[in-house]
């Protein structure tokens, strides 16, 4: 009883601390009148204006019989007068950390006993709070309005998704741009990144018009359920990656070529070893042996025990994607005729003849390499989920031509014949690459203990190149080789006649 | 109630704070002295645990700057090297504000706000947004912050400077004060006679080291060697010059006056009047002849 009263105890007093924050930085935004004036012409004179507006388009186009015209702008009008007053979260919240670094009001406040989380936090809902009521304000006006002048009241899932998608839209830009506001040295930097935010999001309200206009509200769900997710990472990926240090610390964003390329190649290497002998002391023409015996008996492993959660990961999207092989499958069956193909060796070269598997080992290893390199790039720009996108998408088409067979074949007959052989090593090497492509993305969300954004980046990318060159492209390499000479001939000779 | 054993802080290549280990007690205070860039804000800064030491530990109030970052800053007061107020609030509002943080009962903040800014003399300062604040009274609204809970321990970067002074004897006092009620203070300026007028005992850091260490007048003695003495005769020092010069290391003189050094003052001084006395040569004054502590930081760090 005692430790939960002293939870519930440092719990207030934590919140506590948090809203007093909150409630400070709230003052301060609107005793600035450059705030005060927009706020009041968007939330109340903008959605005015609007409910007028929508009131004259109703009367307009229905002199035309487009009714529908009319009755699919009204919603539209909805989530604009939403996300208008929204819009302006984001200078707030851009200069929320580097605007209070510039003014040098920052290092009393970080002089607090306020925590790093309470201080994140507090910035954050500051910047939320006063946007996101303008914007309920503004709906709320333009309702009251349309109801007055045209009599009409929105249906309760349209109102409850319009206010749905409005929070979570505003919570997406703020607490991206928290996230830039706390990482760069400059407001004018920071507004210079704000790009990363305002472009996907004016695409996203664009793509939200059309979908109004359509009347397809369902599909709105799902871009609701699209930006939670990216609520909780960027609030995730601001609160691992704050560091009052950092913050206070970083007086230029200087680029050092020298020192990052030290700090990269310093990854890069690693100590020999060849059973506890002397490597050293090895004649010279023997010591391969221990760079070789360093590499793949202890370095290879640590790297990849760093990737542990990214490759625990990626195998829970293979199984995933498994399923969804399977589910697909089972709903659009193949005709028999279809898979009932001749397997034989006069068959396959007929195909080749045709200009069908006439593929080199070179061919498939440059092929396998060209889609691992670019989802590690892609990873790098989506927080690692497009590298594992990458792969579920051949696996689940792979579990949907298995599951398929299995109305002709023995599936695992089918499965061991055909996928097997070069997929043995084919796959754990498909799934070490994009382990260590999901960890060079998901550093942005969460770098390692004791490290920076970017050193947790470096160390990513070092250890995605040492492990990606000396043991992926090998197995690779192997499985391309087996994939063209050596599955084809088990292919016929197991499932052949 | 400050320790710091091998404090060290690395920016990437860059050593800003270099193995410093050093100690103030509890109604003490240390100046921190050195160039621009020495080291002293990084140090106050880890002090305040805003930083974290990239090696090497400090305990503030009995508590580690690494281990309980939480608890200092519950326990320190700093002094920033910019005021950073927030010039749209109030004064009053903002001490309300820090106060809360802090963790003073409201009571309490509004009791201590008034007597201190009644002590540096802005009582009137307490409804006033402090933009309109001239540069002094900024400073001084930021010790009071520093101040407001009563910290064990303060850390004060420049407290004086942009302070008229007149101002800058409020603060002094106030700081002196502190010292009695057994604060332990660290005391980061360029003043060096505020330094040497207030400070126990002088540090001077230099490329993130400390190169000199102890009181004002154990420095000078180390530094600029024994201690200079004139003689003020009421007589022309004719044959008093060479009298002298079997006793002590005569340096110059003039018709009435003689300056030697002695490496022992307490002893020499009066053995040297006993002789004066013998001989019937009247003497004015006998004092030691002023060496700042100016002299001894630019020396050091000539020397450095």
């Amino acid at each position: 009883m005692a430790v939960i009263s002293e939870r519930k105890r440092e719990m207030g007093e934590s919140l506590r601390l948090v809203f007093t924050l909150v409630g400070r930085e709230i003052r301060d935004t609107l005793r600035d009148w450059r705030m005060v004036v927009p706020i009041i012409i968007l939330t109340l004179f903008f959605p005015a204006l609007m409910s007028w507006i929508a009131n004259y388009a109703l009367r307009g186009v229905a002199r035309y019989g487009a009714e529908i015209v009319g009755e699919r702008m009204i919603p539209f009008l909805l989530m604009v007068v939403g996300f208008f007053p929204i819009s302006f979260s984001l200078v707030i919240a851009l200069e929320t950390f580097v605007g209070e670094k510039e003014r040098r009001s920052l290092e009393p406040l970080l002089a607090t006993p306020l925590s790093d989380t309470q201080l994140y936090l507090s910035k954050t809902l500051a910047a939320m709070i006063p946007p996101l009521l303008a914007a309920y304000l503004g709906i709320t006006v333009y309702l009251t309005g349309l109801y007055f002048i045209e009599g009409w009241k929105p249906p309760l899932i349209l109102l409850v998704l319009t206010v749905v998608l409005t929070t979570v839209k505003g919570v997406v830009m703020v607490s991206g741009a928290v996230v830039v506001s706390s990482q760069t040295t400059s407001v004018r930097a920071a507004n210079l990144l704000a790009s990363f935010i305002i472009i996907p999001m004016a695409l996203l309200v664009q793509g939200e018009a059309l979908i109004m206009f359509w009347a397809n509200y369902d599909v709105l769900w799902w871009i609701v359920l699209f930006l939670v997710v990216a609520d909780v990472v960027l609030i995730r990926m601001g609160i691992h990656t704050f560091n009052r240090e950092e913050l206070l610390g970083r007086e230029i964003d200087e680029l050092n070529l020298g020192s990052i390329w030290r700090t990269f190649r310093g990854h890069l290497r690693w100590e020999p070893w060849f059973f506890g002998r002397d490597v050293e002391r090895m004649p010279g023409w023997l010591r391969w042996l221990g760079v070789l015996g360093g590499l793949y008996r202890h370095d290879i492993p640590t790297a990849l025990g760093r990737s542990r959660l990214a490759l625990l990961a990626v195998v829970i999207a293979l199984l995933f994607s498994a399923y969804v092989g399977y589910a697909f499958a089972d709903r659009y069956r193949l005709p028999t005729d279809m898979l009932r193909q001749e397997i034989s060796s006069e068959a396959f070269v007929r195909s080749q003849n045709l200009g069908l598997f006439t593929f080199t080992p070179w061919d498939v290893l440059i092929h396998n390499l060209r889609v691992l390199v670019a989802a590690a790039l892609l990873a790098v720009f989506s927080f690692g989920t497009l590298a594992i996108a990458l792969l579920m998408l051949p696996m689940a088409v792979i579990f949907f031509l298995v599951v398929q067979a299995a109305n002709v074949y023995n599936p695992v007959v089918f499965f061991a014949a055909a996928v097997l052989p070069h997929g043995v090593l084919e796959l754990p090497a498909a799934v070490v690459a994009t382990a260590l492509s999901v960890r060079m993305g998901a550093v942005f969300m969460s770098p390692p203990k004791g490290m920076t954004v970017g050193e947790g980046w470096l160390l990513a990318l070092a250890d995605f190149v040492k492990v990606f060159l000396t043991l992926v492209v090998p197995m690779l390499a192997l499985a391309a080789v087996i994939e063209v000479y050596v599955t084809p001939l088990v292919v016929i000779q197991v499932l052949g006649g | 109630m400050i320790e710091l054993m091998g404090l060290t802080k690395r920016f990437d290549d860059f050593t800003a704070v270099d193995e410093v280990t050093l100690c103030v007690q509890p109604g003490e205070i240390l100046a921190l002295l050195g160039p621009n860039g020495a080291g002293k804000t990084t140090t106050v800064r880890m002090l305040a645990a805003i930083l974290r030491p990239t090696a090497g530990e400090a305990r503030v109030a009995g508590y580690s700057v690494t281990e309980q970052p939480q608890e200092v800053r519950r326990r320190v007061g700093v002094l920033t090297e910019h005021p950073g107020l927030y010039l749209r609030m109030r004064g009053g509002r903002y001490l309300d504000f820090f106060g809360r943080l802090m963790g003073v009962s409201a009571d309490e903040r509004e009791r201590r706000a008034k007597d201190l800014l009644a002590r540096f003399g802005m009582a009137e300062a307490w409804d006033r947004r402090m933009g309109t604040y001239s540069k002094g009274m900024r400073q001084k609204m930021a010790l009071v912050r520093a101040m407001l809970h009563d910290p064990p321990v303060l850390l004060l970067d420049e407290p004086t400077s942009a302070m008229d002074p007149h101002s800058a004897k409020l603060v002094r006092d106030s700081v002196i004060g502190l010292r009695h009620h057994r604060r332990a203070i660290v005391l980061c300026t360029h003043n060096l006679p505020e330094a040497e007028a207030i400070a126990d005992r002088i540090a001077i850091i230099r490329r993130g080291k400390i190169i000199a260490l102890g009181t004002p007048a154990e420095l000078k003695e180390r530094l600029l060697g024994a201690p200079l003495m004139e003689l003020r005769l009421a007589q022309p020092t004719d044959g008093v010059v060479k009298l002298l010069s079997e006793l002590v290391d005569v340096q110059a003189h003039g018709t009435d006056w003689v300056r030697y050094f002695t490496p022992d003052p307490h002893a020499m001084n009066p053995q040297l009047l006993g002789l004066l006395a013998s001989r019937e040569v009247g003497v004015v004054t006998l004092s030691e002849v002023g060496r700042s502590l100016e002299d001894v930081y630019l020396r050091v760090v000539e020397e450095a």
